[in-house]
């Protein structure tokens, strides 16, 4: 891929981890060397230490160390970092060099092992010339140790060898091959580890000593390369902390660089590598938006230095690959648990990285086509580049860079970035960018003449930016799928992108739809359609001779599409002149149609199929002959079918199921165009809404338009069959009210009014049911009047023949009606018949449908005990009248005062006219009967007035045969003021009465409380006190003072 | 100033887009219907919370390479974009905030007119007198 030489190379992505190679271990044929390598190096998750482990051979060159300079004065750097040395210091040279070597501390051979042990130390030493690498020894041994200070022999020994090959005792270590082994190499690598600090550490402290000598005129490079030396050692040491310090000083000495067009590819590249270190760290450490913020700094940084001219296709690469790798670090993060959001997630990156790709490529194409035009200037460019990077070894790839971009394969790479931003953005639930990038991706793919992956792209959105309504876009979106299905000569889709190109929502100029039109044209009549413009000569060739190979081929010359989705330029509506139809009527149905194309278009059929398929044949309209039927453009068509139904489809529904017209003719290519339903398609909905609101603004105007609106037409997908109008007259005749228990005679006179006899009479009379439940039990129907029908008798009677009725013939019925239950009641009376109607020359049943209301009401009557002349007797009364009676009962004295008395029975026996005697009984309530030794009434008068005094009177009257001790006591209130005893106990004799005299004094005007009488009966218990309150005043009006006092006090003031 | 103003409906279909000519008018399409993504979802977040205590103006929808994306809501519902160059550094938050109240304000007067049916696409030369001052001044006008 061409955009490889921007690849950031694996050694800058990596996590750097301190470099321990171990030497000395037989991995291949030792048993117990793998087994202790592979416990280095198997399962390192992350809580072991950091470090990057290598087998080498003892006798491993490594790195030469180049002899150190001590002056910097006459020296020039060639660049900001050589090429190796983060590789260098990663895999070459290590932190530590670790020597295995087999030996007991008893060893029979100890002083022969002991100096060959040295000499194998002394050999790494020597490779490692001049670096600071530390070694360290690690003595396998078979025999567990024993604990330290025991072993005498062991420390001696130790000793001896220490001096021997000048070890420090820190960097001697033994390694038991027991059954611990994995507990003792995480022991020795949390050592190692140690070692490994150190190192680096020494090693920064080595650059940073270089600083002194440098001066900031000849040595502006090297500034940036200790810097970012010092940082990348900080990682290597796993303080990320300084790490990031030390890089953001060497992205910021970067840029201060003197930059001219030789050396702009290299701050670019390393300031690209900077940033890339800075942004991973910065995610590392969860500050998100540091890593947004450097890179947002970065880019706006480099933006501009794009260098020569020629070379702005690299630089367009180049950004394009930052933003990838921002994005990649960043979906890193998101998948390590970070939370990304809406306005900023990874996709955006790739979004851009795809825009500085396809950037990149339109510059390619242009230079390549500089060169095929002037092929004797693309040396120059080559020279020129060529003298331009020959410091940076770049010529070679941007050798195959020429020659690549002659074969266009940048689309692969903007592909796969744009479809990693759409698996972005669909996450982050953005569905427009994601349509969006869609389009690109599909137009990406018709660069790439991968045309039937571009069409599947672009129908997939297609849609979205339909219902969307946005013209434009899906305009622009059709014409490049257009060019899709001309170059690959799809039938099917050329014409459903043209019909819809040349429809009312398409945006294209008149002469361009002008043009689409005659190729549809061309299509329809099986001939190859003109070139899209835009489209390159190379593949138009082709494209031409594969629409001659379809051409040619007889077969699927008939083509069916479904419009209903898109928004064709022919418009079809249809509708039923009616919601519903009378069966002895021709159903009316219109279908309109409407072209939006430039050009008349005609068509050769026009079929319309209903959900009952019998009626589709009379809704067919053919072009006869040579002539066709056409669509004048912007003008809208009607046509007019009219049918018969039939008669089983009374009370059915008949559905406009579809539409189909056919554009084009047998001899060339048939194309039908359907609509489902009545019709319409993807915008028409909006349209007729629209159409609607602006319809009721301007209402009169509508009407008084003499064209049909097209928009406002409404359609009607479906009517219903129903029966025939019946000449026929149902009229009852009663005299309400209906009452009680009554035998209600409702009288029913059918008089025919058609033309013929009319055959089968039937009567259904009744309740109407759907009504109460109850109602049906307490309501009876019968046709005999004589006596008053029990419970058996039904509420509804079904389908009573009448006979035939003769024109003009009349026919009268009785129906009585018996009610046990009071409300009203909906009777239902049904006259149904047949008849032979001469028009249709078909029978049809026609029923003829009567409903009365009938209103039940109860009499109120009172009753006395003993049998008493009643004073309603022979009493008539009318409707809404009501008659009540009165007697006065006298209870007899009881023994027991809290039982109930029964007050009996009331029994009316009443008719109405012409029916039979009817008795009804009513059950009066019962009373309670309760017992009072006194009674007490108040004699006060009707009103009282705000400060005028009051005075009420109360009697108590003792009414028993005993002395009553009586406690009175007078409740304060808001109210009123008042003179009079508040509390007091007195006796009365039986058969006397005792008064007591208040003065109110009203203070508040309105309805108000007064002051409560309390009285009890200290002797008497059982009494309830509330019994005594019922028969006092609770409340008095007050009236408010007149102003006449007040002018009488003004004036005597 | 705007490269780029566009009314939206309700329904989310356009009613209203104006751009600088010198410029893809297509690219400004796509920005103004991506940025309806953030919109949509900037007023569900409001209307989740506050009811209908909510600002108008939406603030920077989301930031692309060349351009600013900056929205704006009507209570019922009708969007106002306006796009500005990047490297416009010298346009505030609050010159923003005016622009849209006059676009909002002009927008009314088209709405208030009675022979403008709501719904429709706006063709009024007082909105596009409004939208022009907004605009970039193009070397034609210069």
């Amino acid at each position: 891929m061409a955009g490889s030489q921007w690849e950031l190379p694996p050694e800058l992505c990596c996590r750097p981890m301190a470099f321990v190679a171990l030497t000395g271990l037989d991995v291949v044929y030792n048993a117990v060397h793998r087994a202790i390598w592979d416990a280095f190096c198997a399962n390192r998750r992350a809580d072991r230490v950091p470090i990057s482990f290598k087998v080498l051979p003892g006798d491993h060159e490594y790195p030469k160390c180049r002899t150190k300079r001590t002056s910097y004065e006459w020296y020039i750097p060639k660049g900001i970092l050589k090429t190796g040395w983060m590789n260098k210091h990663l895999n070459l040279v290590p932190a530590l060099v670790v020597l295995f070597y087999e030996l007991d501390w008893d060893d029979p051979q100890w002083k022969e092992k002991q100096s060959e042990c040295a000499t194998k130390v002394e050999i790494v030493r020597t490779s490692l010339q001049g670096r600071n690498t530390k070694v360290a020894v690690v003595l396998i041994q078979k025999k567990t140790p024993l604990p330290p200070g025991e072993d005498l022999v062991a420390s001696e020994r130790a000793a001896t060898l220490c001096n021997a090959c000048d070890l420090s005792g820190k960097s001697l270590f033994v390694l038991p091959h027991t059954d611990h082994l994995v507990g003792y190499i995480i022991r020795l690598e949390n050592a190692f580890y140690e070692h490994a600090q150190t190192y680096y550490y020494t090693e920064i402290r080595r650059v940073k000593s270089h600083k002194e000598f440098l001066n900031k005129t000849t040595h502006q490079l090297l500034f940036v390369r200790h810097q970012f030396k010092i940082a990348f050692f900080s990682e290597l040491k796993q303080d990320t902390q300084n790490a990031l310090k030390y890089y953001r000083t060497a992205y910021s000495l970067v840029h201060e660089l003197r930059a001219h067009e030789t050396n702009m590819l290299e701050i670019k590249t390393m300031a690209g590598f900077i940033n890339y270190k800075i942004c991973r760290l910065c995610f590392q450490h969860n500050t998100p938006l540091d890593a947004i913020a450097q890179f947002r700094k970065h880019i706006d940084l480099c933006k501009k230095k794009i260098g020569s001219a020629e070379l702005a296709f690299e630089h367009a690469a180049w950004m394009s690959k930052q933003f990838q790798s921002f994005g990649e670090l960043f979906d890193e993060a998101i998948k390590l648990g970070l939370t990304a959001i809406q306005t900023q997630n990874p996709g955006f990156y790739y979004q851009q990285a795809a825009c500085y790709s396809q950037d990149r490529k339109q510059l390619s194409q242009q230079l390549c086509q500089v060169i095929n035009t002037f092929n004797t200037k693309c040396s120059t460019v080559f020279r020129m580049i060529h003298l331009l990077l020959s410091n940076i070894d770049l010529t070679r790839i941007l050798k195959t860079e020429m020659c690549l971009c002659l074969s266009l394969p940048q689309q692969e790479l903007i592909i796969a970035l744009l479809s990693n931003a759409v698996a972005q953005f669909k996450k982050y639930k953005c569905p427009r960018m994601k349509s969006h990038l869609m389009v690109q991706m599909g137009e990406e793919y018709y660069y790439a003449k991968d045309y039937t992956k571009a069409l599947k792209l672009l129908d997939y959105v297609m849609c979205d930016y339909r219902t969307e309504r946005w013209w434009g876009l899906l305009t622009a979106i059709l014409t490049t799928a257009l060019r899709c299905a001309y170059l690959m000569a799809s039938v099917k889709d050329y014409i459903i992108y043209c019909m819809e190109l040349l429809g009312r929502a398409s945006t294209l100029k008149e002469e361009h739809k002008l043009r689409i039109e005659n190729n549809l044209i061309q299509v329809l009549m099986n001939e190859v359609p003109d070139a899209e413009p835009e489209c390159d000569a190379s593949s138009d060739g082709a494209a031409r001779s594969l629409w001659n190979d379809r051409m040619a081929l007889a077969a699927s010359n008939e083509l069916t599409i479904e419009v209903q989705d898109y928004i064709p330029f022919i418009q079809c509506k249809a509708k039923f002149q009616c919601p519903s139809f009378h069966v002895d009527q021709p159903i009316q149905l219109q279908v309109f149609l409407r072209a939006d194309c430039p050009h008349p278009v005609s068509f050769n059929k026009l079929a319309v199929s209903l959900s009952n398929q019998e009626y589709n044949q009379w809704c067919v309209v053919e072009s006869a002959g040579q002539e066709c039927m056409s669509l004048l453009p912007g003008k809208t068509k009607c046509h007019n079918f009219s049918f018969v139904a039939k008669t089983e489809d009374v009370g059915k529904k008949i559905e406009l199921t579809g539409m189909e017209l056919m554009l084009g003719s047998d001899s060339g290519r048939c194309v039908f165009l359907s609509w489902r339903g009545a019709g319409g398609d993807a915008a028409s909905t909006h349209e007729a809404l629209q159409a609607s609101r602006s319809s009721r603004r301007w209402g009169r105007e509508v009407e008084a338009r003499q064209e049909l609106d097209w928009d406002s037409l409404t359609m009607q997908h479906s009517t219903m069959i129903i029966s025939r109008v019946p000449k026929i007259s149902v009229q009852l005749s009663h005299r309400p009210p209906a009452l009680n228990n009554e035998m209600y005679c409702i009288n029913l006179t059918v008089q025919s009014q058609e033309g013929v006899v009319a055959k089968g009479v039937k009567l259904t009379a009744g309740l109407k049911p759907g009504q109460d439940a109850n109602l049906g039990q307490t309501t009876h129907v019968s046709l005999d009047g004589s006596k008053v029908c029990d419970d058996t008798a039904p509420a509804l009677l079904p389908d009573v023949p009448l006979g035939d009725l003769k024109p003009g013939e009349k026919l009268e019925r009785c129906v009585y009606v018996n009610c046990v239950s009071t409300g009203s009641r909906v009777f239902l009376f049904h006259v149904a018949y047949s008849i032979d109607t001469t028009v249709e020359g078909r029978q049809i049943v026609c029923k003829c449908h009567k409903v009365e209301k009938v209103i039940i009401i109860l009499l109120t009557v009172s009753t006395n005990t003993p049998q008493l002349q009643s004073q309603l007797q022979e009493v008539v009364l009318q409707t809404d009248e009501c008659a009540s009676e009165c007697f006065c009962l006298r209870c007899p004295a009881l023994a027991n005062s809290n039982n109930t008395v029964a007050t009996g029975q009331y029994l009316i026996s009443w008719r109405s006219a012409n029916s039979p005697l009817i008795q009804t009984v009513v059950t009066l309530p019962h009373v309670i009967l309760e017992s009072v030794p006194l009674y007490i009434h108040a004699e006060l008068p009707s009103y009282g007035r705000v400060r005028e005094s009051l005075s009420v009177r109360y009697h108590i009257e003792n009414r028993t045969s005993l002395v009553q001790e009586v406690e009175m006591a007078v409740e304060p209130s808001d109210a009123f003021m008042f003179s009079g005893l508040k509390q007091v106990r007195l006796r009365i004799l039986p058969g006397s009465e005792q008064q007591m005299l208040y003065n109110y004094y009203p203070l508040m005007a309105g309805y108000q409380t007064l002051p409560q009488l309390n009285i009890s009966l200290p002797r008497c218990l059982t009494t309830n006190t509330h019994t005594l309150r019922r028969f006092l005043p609770q409340r008095i009006f007050v009236k408010p003072q007149g102003r006449q006092l007040d002018e009488a006090s003004i004036a005597a003031a | 100033m705007a490269v780029c103003i566009a009314v939206i409906a309700k329904e989310n279909y356009p009613l209203y887009i104006r751009s600088v000519p010198t410029q893809n008018e297509l690219k400004f399409h796509y920005t103004v219907h991506t940025s309806l993504d953030v919109v949509e979802e900037k007023i569900s977040a409001v209307g989740k919370s506050l009811g209908d205590q909510r600002e108008l103006y939406l603030g920077l929808l989301y930031p692309t390479e060349d351009y600013k994306v900056y929205g704006y809501v009507t209570n019922s519902k009708v969007k106002f974009v306006i796009v500005v160059d990047s490297s416009n550094t010298s346009l505030r938050d609050n010159e923003i905030r005016s622009m849209f109240r006059k676009l909002h304000n002009s927008f009314t007067d088209v709405m208030c007119n009675p022979f403008h049916s709501p719904g429709n696409t706006i063709q009024s030369k007082a909105f596009d007198g409004i939208v022009s001052g907004m605009m970039v001044q193009t070397a034609s006008t210069v």
